[in-house]
């Protein structure tokens, strides 16, 4: 699976990890619903945590598309209103 | 894929793929969006010089102001030393001000940094893939037939359009952000202007406006609290101690 990090390019992760940051997300999308920003912080930061620890750098000159797009690593929790929501990163 | 990111990226997609079908020949297809590409990338470099500017122009202000606080610092001194605290206060209400103002400034200028940076590594990014798209259209106009070559280049230009969409939002993150340090910068300005951060010994006729203006933007309890430090620094000006400030911590 490829991931996005908005601004610092793409990643190369195991298909499994796809489930793990699905569940993250629908839990950031609750807590942001919620109005829980040090939730919202706590699950991001865990998702961030799983492309550093598992993913791998696709090199620059791969021209592919992500499967995932996430948001600037440095989002504020006014731009995760707008980001987090709907139905999870990976549509069904 | 719901999110900004997603969002933009769909656009940039579809935008793509209208390019594609109109072309009736890959070949033109591939080099209309490799010029296209090219052009967005001379964007980028003058989105980067915009963020260049802002982050000069706070840098400027903020050594500006570095340099009233010393001054202030100073004149507050001499004026304690003098026995003048009404002029020691004023000082400190302008010294206090400065400060306030230059340390915002200055975390502002390390955010531009932080984001200057970024747009650097992207735009760097960006470069490579679409000199990457420059030798696959290549090969791919020499190699494949017209209905496959359609399916690779849509690969291919997805892939950079990507890259682009993601460009694009860094981009409009930091023009957001600078637009809101422009404001911030002007507002400094204006202060300037007034005479808010002025040393206390060009102050003219018409200071007590901004004196009393100062006073209210400024926190009396942390002048009160340099002042009384200065005070235990400088020393009694006459013989007996004063018990009160001796007590008080250096921090």
């Amino acid at each position: 699976m490829i991931v996005r990090i908005s601004g610092e390019g793409q990643f190369k992760l195991p298909d499994e990890d796809a489930e793990r940051l699905n569940e993250l997300d629908n839990r950031a999308v609750a807590a942001v619903e919620q109005g829980d920003e040090t939730g919202f912080k706590e699950l991001w930061s865990q998702m961030l945590e799983i492309v550093a620890s598992d993913g791998n750098a696709l090199s620059d000159d791969e021209l592919v598309e992500s499967q995932v797009i996430l948001p600037p690593r440095d989002i504020s929790f006014q731009e995760a209103k707008a980001e987090f929501n709907g139905d999870g990163l990976i549509p069904d | 894929m719901p999110g900004l990111a997603g969002r933009m990226s769909t656009v940039v997609k579809s935008k793509i793929s209208r390019m594609l079908d109109r072309a009736e020949d890959p070949g033109e297809t591939l080099d209309y969006g490799y010029q296209k590409q090219v052009e967005l990338l001379q964007n980028v470099k003058k989105g980067i010089a915009d963020v260049v500017t802002s982050k000069k122009r706070l840098q400027m202000q903020t050594s500006k102001l570095e340099q009233q606080v010393v001054k202030l610092d100073t004149q507050a001194r001499q004026a304690l030393s003098q026995g003048r605290e009404d002029l020691a206060r004023m000082a400190l209400e302008r010294k206090t001000l400065a400060q306030t103002e230059m340390q915002s400034l200055d975390q502002q200028v390390k955010e531009l940094e932080g984001q200057q940076e970024q747009l650097i590594a992207n735009e760097q990014r960006l470069r490579q893939k679409i000199e990457q798209f420059r030798t696959k259209k290549e090969v791919i106009k020499a190699q494949y037939s017209a209905a496959e070559a359609q399916v690779r280049i849509s690969e291919a230009a997805n892939g950079v359009g990507e890259e682009m969409a993601d460009l694009g939002l860094a981009m409009q993150r930091a023009e957001d952000k600078t637009e809101t340090m422009r404001a911030r910068a002007s507002a400094v300005e204006e202060l300037e202007k007034a005479g808010a951060f002025d040393d206390i010994t060009t102050l003219g006729s018409g200071q007590d406006d901004i004196e009393r203006q100062l006073s209210e933007l400024t926190s009396g309890a942390q002048v009160d609290d340099e002042l009384a430090k200065m005070k235990a620094e400088i020393g009694p000006g006459g013989g007996d101690s004063p018990a009160l400030e001796q007590g008080e911590e250096k921090s």
